[in-house]
């Protein structure tokens, strides 16, 4: 048997049995609607078909080496526990469809609407969607949101947010429609500049972008710059991309957020290179119609029984059309499934002591990186579970240093801001054990002399 | 939690009070447990492909094979993250540039980008390309063609793009009409986007038609692979003047849906498009696999990082696990089950298109109406009886449309047994349509006021004060 057939069932003489019942003589007649000529007639150009044991040997060749790391900006390595695998491994949960039968999906409904309330609490918002792709894409939706309400031209964005995020925004916006204003940060400080900000507020202001923490892992000081938005008439967006510094943090909500765009890989997801990830987005009551993606609300059956269903839906593409808020369809499920099932194992205390580990380790990494001869901590404000340091010495080759030691010592700045370009920007999780902080630091020492 | 292992920090001296908050209001705190119980229970109230059969047209919803979930799995390609140094991703990287290249050979096309995380994202990718290259020509477009069949998608990604939809009337065929796309297409038309086999199940046998029309104007032939199932090594869009064509891995390449996500939707384009192609572009160089960021016309970014990995892993292994003739076969038996059902449901069941159908087949409850019994209440009643519904009152252009795909992974047996159940349904349509009407009953909930959802949104839950 060829090995392919495990995924096919048909005998040849179920084959023959189906061909003779649909009226046809042979598979090839099946395709009679394709034109002759633009069949093809040779096989593709495919490696393979492979056995289980062969593709997993082939798989383990490519597999990436794991080292101590040090690296964050986006994307965290945080312990994940084994329930949150083990029940989002759950074939009903995972391979089901969107919930469009609500009578058959009340599971899936109704850990979104967990997932909602969860990232409402979080985020101190009233309402949240049912997820986006990533931090990246639920930011620059909620940009092109923004301006579905303002009808205005100019977003001000920070320039201490993800620099990738703001690739996107700018990927996302229509350059005849609105044009991105970059708001930069305080040299020393390491936060968004207010003082250049409040210059750019006018009339044609559609949304502040502000992230907190920001790419630096400096926490922003969100309360004056919210107000000075909402008295020129534009919104506030905050983002974030570690969701963990909410744990302690005063939720944007409360700083006067009216939408959330955020990255939620901190809560239970791992790191995939990448992706798949959770984009978060919460709002206000009054925006509800404007929201791009999913939502899911309460109702109840013919019965009186409580029960979930996808709502307000005349806002999406398989309703609306043209006329939808946005054309997401397929969003991030599981991954909202994955946050609920470890926001749960967490619980409020979990949370806040995970978030208060995080930044006791960093601040300890910061005090060994301080006395280290060669090394400088950039920026003087508060940061979360990162930092950037500026090294005396060619990154690219200290990191190479540590790397020889079976460290990823931290992600070199220069791609990003070309001016930082003697600057590391150093994560540290929960997952960083004070003996592997100390070795960082000596290797990072002897590289420096 | 690791243990403590530094000393813990007093968060007041470091952070000002004003920025930090008291508590997680509202958050739970439960025993693992109880965590486990609840998630356990919600898992038996959904229906999965591991459930039963799930007829979803356009939705493709085949066996998810496990070793994939497995190998997504695998501790070097789901702990690796995604800054860290391309010397120690060269497997990554290069299993990416495979994928990439395994994508373009089976829809004839030259270059593929993994990052968009959708169909939709995949689709509005193309769409900013377009834009982008008319705008290196100097030229400014409007419109954007669209056939009646399309997803909404189409219409909805045209619109973010910046494009007025123009709507192309399928004709009695099912098909896009040559002549009308002639008579809409002007230089005005950034281009028109497609979907082959359509939703209703055909294949747009003028397409190569349609796209020398599209190319005459200058404009471009977009075509939303949703439906690609039908054609794996029968035919390659790109032969047929397709310019740029989105996958949906969580469809045709067997990564499970998630109840909604993740899914990955990459796109292969032509030659002439690729230099508008997202970055960074994974490029080999010798031996060596880079990122590169530094391409002058590149649309930009469509999220953070590269896409889905944990997504295009699953796909890159069951594209190795089925080769070249395992795509093949299983185009031929998507396409055989699906002409098998609508074989053994003609006659109960109003079929509009009475012609072969590729992967999926329509039909409708005229047939049913008179026993005042919908296709809501067919699909309902479907469920009392353990098999998902079918997609239901989509395509648009079908009143009361039963969109059925049964993919490949079922065998005879069981499309035997849908049929039989349809049947006995048209059956009780007839002598009992109260049984259609009161379903489902044997399931968590009855039928849900949609309505009342809709005008009392209660998007969370609140504490009882």
């Amino acid at each position: 048997m060829e090995d392919y057939l495990r995924y096919i069932p048909h005998t040849q003489e179920d084959v023959r049995e189906m061909l003779e019942a649909v009226g046809v003589r042979s598979i090839e007649d099946l395709f009679g609607s394709i034109p002759k000529e633009q069949r093809l007639s040779k096989p593709l150009d495919l490696p393979g078909p492979l056995s289980e044991p062969d593709l997993i040997r082939h798989v383990q060749g490519l597999e990436s080496p794991i080292l101590t790391s040090f690296i964050g900006g986006g994307a965290y390595h945080h312990f994940i526990p084994a329930v949150v695998s083990h029940l989002a491994s759950r074939s009903e949960f995972y391979t089901a469809y969107t919930p469009y039968q609500p009578e058959i999906s009340q599971g899936t409904l109704q850990a979104i609407f967990e997932y909602q309330t969860l990232m409402c609490q979080l985020t101190g918002m009233e309402v949240s969607n049912a997820s986006m792709y990533d931090g990246a894409s639920s930011l620059a939706e909620a940009v092109l949101m923004a301006h579905r309400i303002t009808g205005r031209k100019k977003i001000l964005v920070s320039e201490a947010i993800h620099p990738e995020y703001r690739k996107v925004i700018q990927t996302y916006i229509d350059p005849e429609e609105q044009e991105v204003v970059l708001i930069p940060y305080l040299k020393k400080e390491g936060r968004t500049n207010e003082k250049a900000l409040a210059q750019f507020l006018d009339q044609d202001v559609s949304a502040v972008i502000i992230q907190s923490p920001n790419f630096f892992g400096v926490i922003e000081d969100l309360k004056n710059i919210g107000e000075g938005v909402h008295k020129a008439g534009g919104l506030m967006i905050i983002c974030f991309s570690e969701a963990i510094a909410y744990g302690i943090l005063k939720p944007p909500g409360e700083m006067g957020a009216d939408i959330v765009a955020g990255e939620g890989q901190s809560l239970g997801i791992p790191l995939s290179f990448g992706g798949p990830y959770l984009g978060i987005f919460t709002t206000n009551e009054k925006f509800i119609r404007n929201m791009p993606g999913r939502l899911v609300g309460e109702t109840v059956d013919l019965e009186g029984k409580r029960g979930f269903v996808l709502t307000l839906a005349t806002r999406e593409q398989h309703i609306r059309r043209e006329k939808a808020t946005s054309n997401i369809c397929t969003n991030e499920g599981l991954c909202a499934l994955m946050a609920t099932v470890y926001l749960s194992c967490l619980g409020k205390k979990g949370l806040r002591e995970l978030a208060l580990m995080n930044l006791s380790k960093a601040e300890y990494a910061k005090k060994v990186a301080s006395r280290i001869k060669g090394c400088r901590l950039t920026f003087s404000s508060p940061t979360f579970n990162e930092f950037v340091m500026e090294i005396e010495g060619d990154p690219e080759k200290v990191l190479e240093r540590l790397r020889r030691e079976g460290i990823v010592g931290g992600l070199p700045l220069a791609r990003f801001y070309p001016k930082l370009n003697r600057h590391l920007l150093v994560t540290v999780t929960e997952m960083n054990a004070r003996q592997e902080i100390d070795r960082w630091a000596e290797v990072l020492e002897k590289a420096l002399r | 939690m690791p243990r403590w292992d530094v000393e813990v920090v007093d968060v007041n001296n470091l952070i000002p009070s004003h920025l930090l908050r008291k508590e997680l209001e509202g958050f739970p705190q439960l025993s693992e447990m109880d965590v486990v119980r609840h998630f356990t229970r919600l898992s038996q109230w959904n229906y999965g492909v591991d459930s039963g059969f799930y007829p979803l047209g356009s939705c493709t919803m085949k066996y998810n094979p496990k070793i994939n979930e497995e190998v997504a799995g695998m501790k070097g390609f789901a702990h690796i993250h995604p800054y860290q140094p391309e010397s120690l991703v060269q497997g990554i990287l290069k299993l990416m540039v495979e994928l990439g290249g395994f994508l373009s050979e089976i829809t004839g096309m030259d270059q593929a980008t993994l990052q968009p995380a959708a169909g939709a994202h995949g689709e509005l990718t193309g769409m900013m390309m377009i834009r982008a290259v008319l705008q290196a020509r100097g030229e400014k477009r409007k419109r954007v063609l669209v056939p009646d069949t399309a997803h909404g998608t189409n219409c909805s990604t045209s619109t973010v793009a910046s494009y007025q939809v123009v709507e192309i009337k399928s004709n009695e065929r099912g098909v896009i009409p040559p002549r009308k796309v002639e008579e809409l297409m002007d230089e005005e038309v950034a281009g028109i986007m497609v979907t082959n086999p359509n939703t209703l199940g055909f294949f747009e046998e003028h397409l190569a038609e349609i796209a020398e029309i599209v190319h005459r104007k200058g404009g471009f032939v977009y075509c939303d692979g949703a439906n690609l199932n039908a054609l794996m090594g029968i035919v390659k869009l790109g032969d047929l003047g397709v310019d740029m064509v989105h996958l949906n891995l969580h469809k045709t390449f067997s990564t499970p849906h998630g109840g909604g996500g993740p899914g990955a939707g990459p796109l292969a384009v032509k030659r002439e498009l690729a230099p508008f192609l997202p970055v960074p572009v994974i490029e080999k160089e010798g031996e060596t696999y880079r990122l590169n960021y530094d391409r002058s016309q590149s649309i930009g970014r469509m999220k953070a990082f590269y896409g889905n990995f944990g997504v295009i892993l699953k796909a890159y292994a069951y594209i190795l696990s089925m080769g070249a003739e395992g795509l093949k076969r299983a185009s031929e038996m998507a396409v055989l089950n699906a002409n098998y059902l609508m074989k053994g449901l003609k006659g109960s069941y109003h079929l509009p298109y009475d012609r072969p159908c590729m992967h999926e087949c329509v039909f409708t409850d005229r047939y049913q109406e008179k026993h005042h019994v919908s296709t809501l209440d067919i699909a309902k009643r479907l469920i009392d009886y353990g098999f998902h519904p079918p997609t239901i009152y989509f395509p648009l252009v079908v009143k009361g449309a039963l969109m059925m795909e049964p993919t490949e992974t079922e065998g005879k047996e069981e499309l035997d047994r849908f049929i039989e159940t349809m049947m006995a349904i048209a059956k009780e349509a007839e002598e009992n349509p109260d049984l259609l009407r009161q379903a489902p009953t044997k399931v968590k909930v009855r039928r849900l006021d949609e309505i009342l959802a809709a005008r009392k949104p209660k998007l969370k839950w609140i504490p009882n004060k």
